[in-house]
C-alpha cells in the first residue's frame, strides 16, 4: 500500500478557475465585468450610431435658448421669454411644492385615518377601512382625474359670480324699502346681494354665487382665487439669478427660527425642573405667546393685509371683466393633483401607522392606563412615540412615492419637472436623449435627497441602544 | 352556632336575572361601540352625517341609472321622464354600447373568443402554481373557468366551430387535472407562447420556434449542469438559444410555413386596448419580473463585489425615477439604444421597461425576506453540503419567498394599477385612452362619471381579491405559531 507522504504539490491548472471555489467568484466576477463593458459599449456603439444616423449630436445648449411657451403656475419670475433651463427649475420648484404640501398633507390624512382605523368606535373604524381599501386598490392616476374633473365640470363659471345691474338696483330697491335710506352714490357688496338671494330669485334673476370662506375664496371651474397676503412697508429686497429675495420674508423667517429657539430652551429647562422637583410649570401658553407675538407684530408693523380676489366693480357695485382679479389664481391642475396624491398616498401611511400601532405590544396600552392615563393622552404620550419607530421607514417610501408620483400630473397638464423639462422642451427642442437623462438624473436626486434626509431622522428616532 | 340564630337562609338559587337593560343586547353594543364617550359620540355623529351626505348624493344617482339609451341626451331624458326635470342620473346605456372597447380596445370583433380563451386559460395556468398538485381544487379551477369561459364567448358573440375548440381544449386540461394534476404545470410552461400567438396571431410556427429555442436552452443547460456548474451552464445554453432564435429560428419556421402554413389572423399591436391592454401588461411584466427581482435580490446579497455593486446600482437606479420616465424611455430613447432599424412595437418595449421597473421594488421586497431568514438556515445548507444553488432552491428561497408573499403581492398590485400610465405614452389603456375616445364621441360628450366608476369598479375587484388571496395565503403558509 502506498502512502501519500505529503499534500500533493499545488499546481495550477486551468480548470481550477470554474472548480476551484477560491478562484471561482473571481471567475465569475471577471466574466460579469466583460459581458457589462461589452454591454455598455454596445449601447454606446448604438447611440452614437443612431444619432449620426439622425444628425444629431448630444448638446445641452439648448438649455440657454428661449423657451417660448407659458407655464401658468411659477414660483419664480417666468414669462415665455425666459430660456429652457429656468422652465426646467421652474417646473422642479412645481414638483416640489406639491410633494411637499403633499407630504404634510398625507401624514395628517394618514395617521388621523390609521389611528381612527383602530378606534373602538365600530362605525368610524369601518368608515376608515373602506377609505383604506378604496383608494388603495383603486389606480392614482384615476384619482386625480376624478378630482380634476369634479373641480372643472362641477364648479360655476367665473361669470355666474358677477353681480349685474338689475341685481343692483333690486337689492337697492330692497333696502329702500326696509327703511334706509341711501346716498347716491351707494356701493351695493357681494354679501348684500347673496342676502338678497329669495328675493331676487323670486324676480326672476338668478342670484350669483358666492365665494365661500366668509366671501374670500372663489372656486370656479377655470382654478380657485385665494386672498393674497401683501405688505404696505415692505422692508425691500435684492434679486438673485433673477430671482427676488425679499428682506421682509427673510425677517419674518429669522424671527420665527429664533422664537422656536428661545421656546425650546424654555420647554428644556421646564423639563429640568420637572427632572428636580416633579412637577411640570404650565409653560404652553408662554410657548405660543413667544411665537405668535413677536411674528404677528412685525407683520402688522410691516403692514400685512389681504388682497381678496373678486370682480373689478364700478361705483355702484357692478362688476366689470370676465374674470375675477386679485388674489393667488390656483390652477385646478395644482389642487386636484395634490387633493388626489396626500388622499391615495394617506391611504398607505394609514395603513403603515397602523401596523406600527399593532406592532407595540398591549401590556404598553395596559401599562398606560394603569398609571392613570386617559385614552387620547395614551395614544399620543406612550404608544405613537414608539410605534413611531416602526412606523418611519414605510413612510420614507411613501414620501418618495408620492414626489414620485407628482409626475402623473401630466394628464392633467400640471407643469412640473416632467411637463416642462420632459414634455413642452423635449418635444419643441426634439432633444430626447438629453432631456430624458437630465430628468432622470433630478429625479434620482431628489429621491435620494429625501431619502437621506428621512434616513437621518430615522437614526436620531431609533432606540438608543448599546 | 345553632341553626336559629339564622334568621334567614336562602336555600335553593335564584332564577338568574336578566342583565340590566343598559348590559344587554342593542343598547350595550351602542353604548361601547359607537357612543362610549363624548369624543366618540362626535365621531359617531360625524361619520353618520358623512355617509348620510354621500348616500343623499349618490343614491338617487344610481337609482335613476338608465341602461337603454343611445346618447347622453336620451339618457337625460330618460331621467327626466322617470324621475322629474332636476333629477340626476348615471347614464350605463354607455357602458352597455361601448363595454367592447373598454375590455378589448379596438380588437377585430369577430376574433373576440381569442382573448377570452387566452384569459381563460391565463387563470387555469395560474392554478397549479396557486395550488400545486391538488386535484381536486384544481379540477373544480378548470371546471369554473371552463363554464364561465363558456358563457363569455357566447357573451361576445363567437361562432359555433370557434366555441367547440376552446371547449375541446378546456375538455383536455380538465382530463390532464383529473388523471395527473402534477402534469398541468406543462399548461403553465406553454401559456406564454399559446397566450402570445392566441392575441397576436400570426403564423402557428413563429411562437413554436421560439419555444423551440428555450427547449434548447433547458436540454444544453440539463446536460451541462454536473459538468460545468449551473450558472455556466446556463450561460451556455443561454448562447446556443440565441444564436438559435437570432440566426436559425426565422429560416426554419418560414420553410415551415410554406411546408404547413397554419395560423391566426394576425392582429396589430395598436388594436389592442382597453384592459385587454392592462391585463397583456401587468401579467407578463408581473410574471417576468419575479425570476428577474429574484436574480437581482441575490446578486444585492452576493460576496462578489462586482455583482453586488451592479445589482444595488440598478435597483437605486430604477427605484429612484418615476415609472412615467422608465414609459418614456420605451417611447422615445430605446430607439436609440437599439442598433439601428431595429423597430418593434410600443408594447413589447413598454412591457420590457415596465419588467425592469417591476423587478427592482420586487428585488428590495425579496432581500427583505432573505434578511429576515436567521443566519442559521444559511449555514445548515452548507453543513448539509449543498451548493449555493441547492441551497437557494431547496432551503432559503421558500422561506424567503413565503415571508415576502405580502408584499410581492403588494408590488404586483401596484404594478397592476400602473398599467394606466400608458396611456401617456399614447396606448389606450381603459382608464384614459378608451375614455377620452368614448368622450370624444358626439353621443357621449359630456359623459364623465360613468366611464371612471365602471373602469374603477373593475380595477378595484382585481387588486382587491389579490389582497384577499395573499392575505388566505400568508395564514396558510404560517408555520410558526406565534
Amino acid at each position: 500500500m502506498a502512502y501519500v507522504a505529503e499534500a500533493p504539490k499545488e499546481s495550477f491548472r486551468l480548470s481550477m478557475l470554474i472548480y476551484d471555489t477560491r478562484f471561482r467568484s473571481i471567475t465569475i466576477q471577471v466574466i460579469v465585468l466583460i459581458l457589462a463593458l461589452l454591454f455598455v459599449g454596445w449601447l454606446t456603439d448604438n447611440t452614437i450610431k443612431n444619432l449620426a444616423a439622425k444628425d444629431k449630436d448630444i448638446n445641452f445648449s439648448f438649455l440657454w435658448n428661449r423657451a417660448g411657451y407659458d407655464i401658468d403656475q411659477q414660483l419664480i419670475p417666468y414669462t415665455n421669454d425666459s430660456t429652457h433651463g429656468r422652465a426646467a427649475v421652474v417646473g422642479l420648484l412645481n414638483t416640489l411644492v406639491v410633494a411637499f404640501f403633499g407630504c404634510i398633507l398625507a401624514t395628517i390624512i394618514g395617521v388621523f385615518a390609521g389611528v381612527l382605523r383602530l378606534s373602538n368606535n365600530w362605525l368610524v373604524a369601518r368608515i376608515m377601512t373602506v377609505y383604506v381599501e378604496i383608494f388603495r386598490n383603486v389606480p392614482l392616476l384615476l384619482w386625480i382625474i376624478l378630482a380634476f374633473t369634479v373641480f372643472s365640470e362641477t364648479r360655476p363659471e367665473p361669470k355666474d359670480y358677477k353681480i349685474t345691474a338689475p341685481m343692483v338696483e333690486l337689492v337697492k330697491q330692497k333696502m329702500t324699502e326696509e327703511g334706509e335710506t341711501l346716498p347716491p352714490d351707494f356701493k351695493v357688496t357681494p354679501r348684500m346681494v347673496s342676502s338678497y338671494a329669495d328675493e331676487l330669485e323670486a324676480a326672476g334673476i338668478e342670484p350669483p354665487q358666492t365665494e365661500i370662506f366668509f366671501g374670500t375664496v372663489a372656486v370656479t371651474n377655470r382654478g380657485s382665487n385665494i386672498p393674497m397676503p401683501l405688505l404696505s412697508r415692505p422692508l425691500g429686497g435684492f434679486e438673485v439669478a433673477g430671482v427676488p429675495i425679499s428682506f421682509s420674508v427673510l425677517a419674518v423667517f429669522a424671527l420665527l427660527a429664533a422664537s422656536i429657539f428661545v421656546s425650546r430652551k424654555l420647554s428644556r429647562r421646564a423639563a429640568a425642573i420637572q427632572e428636580e422637583t416633579g412637577v411640570r410649570p404650565v409653560i404652553w401658553w408662554k410657548n405660543l405667546a413667544i411665537i405668535v407675538l413677536p411674528v404677528s407684530l412685525l407683520l402688522w408693523a410691516m403692514g400685512l393685509h389681504w388682497e381678496i380676489p373678486g370682480f373689478a366693480t364700478d361705483e355702484f357695485g357692478v362688476s366689470k371683466g370676465f374674470n375675477i382679479v386679485g388674489g393667488i389664481n390656483v390652477a385646478h391642475s395644482f389642487t386636484a393633483l395634490l387633493i388626489a396624491l396626500s388622499l391615495y398616498t394617506g391611504a398607505y401611511i394609514a395603513e403603515a401607522v397602523r401596523g406600527g400601532i399593532l406592532a407595540i405590544s398591549r401590556g404598553q396600552t395596559e401599562a398606560a392606563y394603569a398609571l392613570g392615563l386617559r385614552p387620547g393622552k395614551t395614544m399620543r404620550l406612550v404608544i405613537l412615540p414608539q410605534a413611531l419607530r416602526v412606523i418611519i421607514p414605510p413612510l420614507i417610501s411613501q414620501y418618495l412615492n408620492l414626489t414620485k408620483n407628482t409626475t402623473l400630473g401630466m394628464a392633467i397638464s400640471y407643469l412640473d419637472l416632467k411637463g416642462t423639462l420632459g414634455g413642452i422642451t423635449l418635444n419643441q427642442t426634439g432633444r430626447e436623449l438629453e432631456c430624458m437623462l437630465l430628468m432622470m438624473l433630478i429625479y434620482l436626486i431628489l429621491s435620494l435627497i429625501i431619502s437621506s434626509l428621512m434616513n437621518v431622522f430615522n437614526t436620531a428616532m431609533k432606540l438608543k441602544e448599546r | 352556632m345553632t341553626e336559629s340564630s339564622i334568621a334567614f337562609a336562602r336555600t335553593e338559587m335564584l332564577p338568574q336575572q336578566e342583565p340590566p337593560l343598559s348590559e344587554r343586547g342593542i343598547v350595550k353594543w351602542l353604548h361601547e361601540n359607537l357612543f362610549s364617550g363624548w369624543m366618540n359620540s362626535i365621531l359617531t355623529l360625524l361619520g353618520l352625517l358623512s355617509v348620510f351626505l354621500i348616500v343623499k348624493r349618490a343614491l338617487p344617482w344610481l337609482l335613476y341609472g338608465v341602461w337603454d339609451a343611445n346618447s347622453l341626451a336620451e339618457c337625460r331624458e330618460a331621467v327626466a321622464a322617470m324621475a322629474g326635470p332636476d333629477a340626476h342620473g348615471a347614464c350605463w346605456a354607455m357602458i352597455r354600447e361601448r363595454w367592447h372597447q373598454f375590455l378589448f380596445g379596438f380588437y377585430p370583433m369577430d376574433q373576440y373568443w381569442r382573448p377570452v380563451l387566452a384569459f381563460a386559460l391565463m387563470i387555469v395556468a395560474l392554478a397549479p402554481v396557486l395550488y400545486y398538485g391538488l386535484r381536486r381544487i384544481n379540477m373544480l379551477m378548470v371546471g369554473i373557468v371552463g363554464v364561465l369561459m363558456v358563457l363569455a364567448l357566447i357573451g361576445v358573440g363567437t361562432d359555433a366551430a370557434h366555441l367547440l375548440v376552446a371547449v375541446g381544449v378546456f375538455a383536455a386540461i380538465f382530463a390532464v387535472a383529473a388523471a395527473a394534476p402534477t402534469k398541468l404545470v406543462w399548461v403553465t410552461i406553454l401559456f406564454p407562447a399559446v397566450g402570445f400567438f392566441l392575441l397576436w396571431g400570426g403564423s402557428v410556427w413563429g411562437p413554436i420556434g421560439a419555444l423551440a429555442g428555450f427547449a434548447i436552452f433547458g436540454a444544453v443547460w440539463s446536460l451541462l449542469q454536473k459538468k460545468l456548474g449551473v450558472v455556466v451552464a446556463a450561460g451556455v445554453g443561454l448562447v446556443v438559444a440565441a444564436m438559435w432564435w437570432l440566426v436559425v429560428q426565422t429560416k426554419v419556421t418560414t420553410v415551415l410555413h410554406e411546408f404547413l402554413p397554419a395560423g391566426l389572423p394576425s392582429v396589430d399591436s395598436d388594436q389592442f386596448g382597453g384592459f385587454l391592454l392592462a391585463f397583456v401588461i401587468g401579467v407578463t411584466a408581473i410574471a417576468a419580473s419575479l425570476p428577474l427581482g429574484i436574480l437581482l435580490a441575490l446578486g444585492r446579497r452576493s460576496d462578489m463585489l462586482l455583482v453586488k455593486t451592479l445589482s444595488v446600482g440598478f435597483i437605486e437606479f430604477i427605484r429612484g425615477v418615476p415609472l412615467i420616465t422608465m414609459l418614456f424611455v420605451a417611447s422615445l430613447l430605446l430607439q436609440y439604444f437599439l442598433p439601428p432599424q431595429t423597430n418593434f412595437d410600443l408594447i413589447l418595449r413598454v412591457i420590457i421597461l415596465v419588467t425592469l421597473f417591476a423587478s427592482a421594488y420586487i428585488a428590495e421586497v425579496i432581500r427583505g425576506g432573505l434578511a429576515a431568514l436567521p443566519r442559521g438556515q444559511y449555514e445548515a445548507a452548507d453543513a448539509l453540503g449543498l451548493d449555493y444553488w441547492q441551497a437557494q432552491r431547496l432551503i432559503i428561497m421558500p422561506q424567503a419567498l413565503k415571508i415576502s408573499i405580502p408584499g410581492i403581492v403588494s408590488s404586483f398590485i401596484g404594478l397592476f394599477k400602473d398599467t394606466t400610465l400608458v396611456a401617456l405614452v399614447g396606448l389606450a389603456d381603459p382608464l384614459q385612452g378608451i375614455t377620452k375616445i368614448v368622450r370624444a364621441d358626439i353621443n357621449w360628450k359630456g359623459i364623465y362619471w360613468e366611464p371612471l366608476i365602471f373602469v374603477g369598479v373593475i380595477f378595484f375587484i382585481v387588486c382587491f381579491s389579490m389582497s384577499r388571496y395573499s392575505m388566505y395565503l400568508e395564514r396558510k403558509l404560517k408555520r410558526d405559531h406565534r
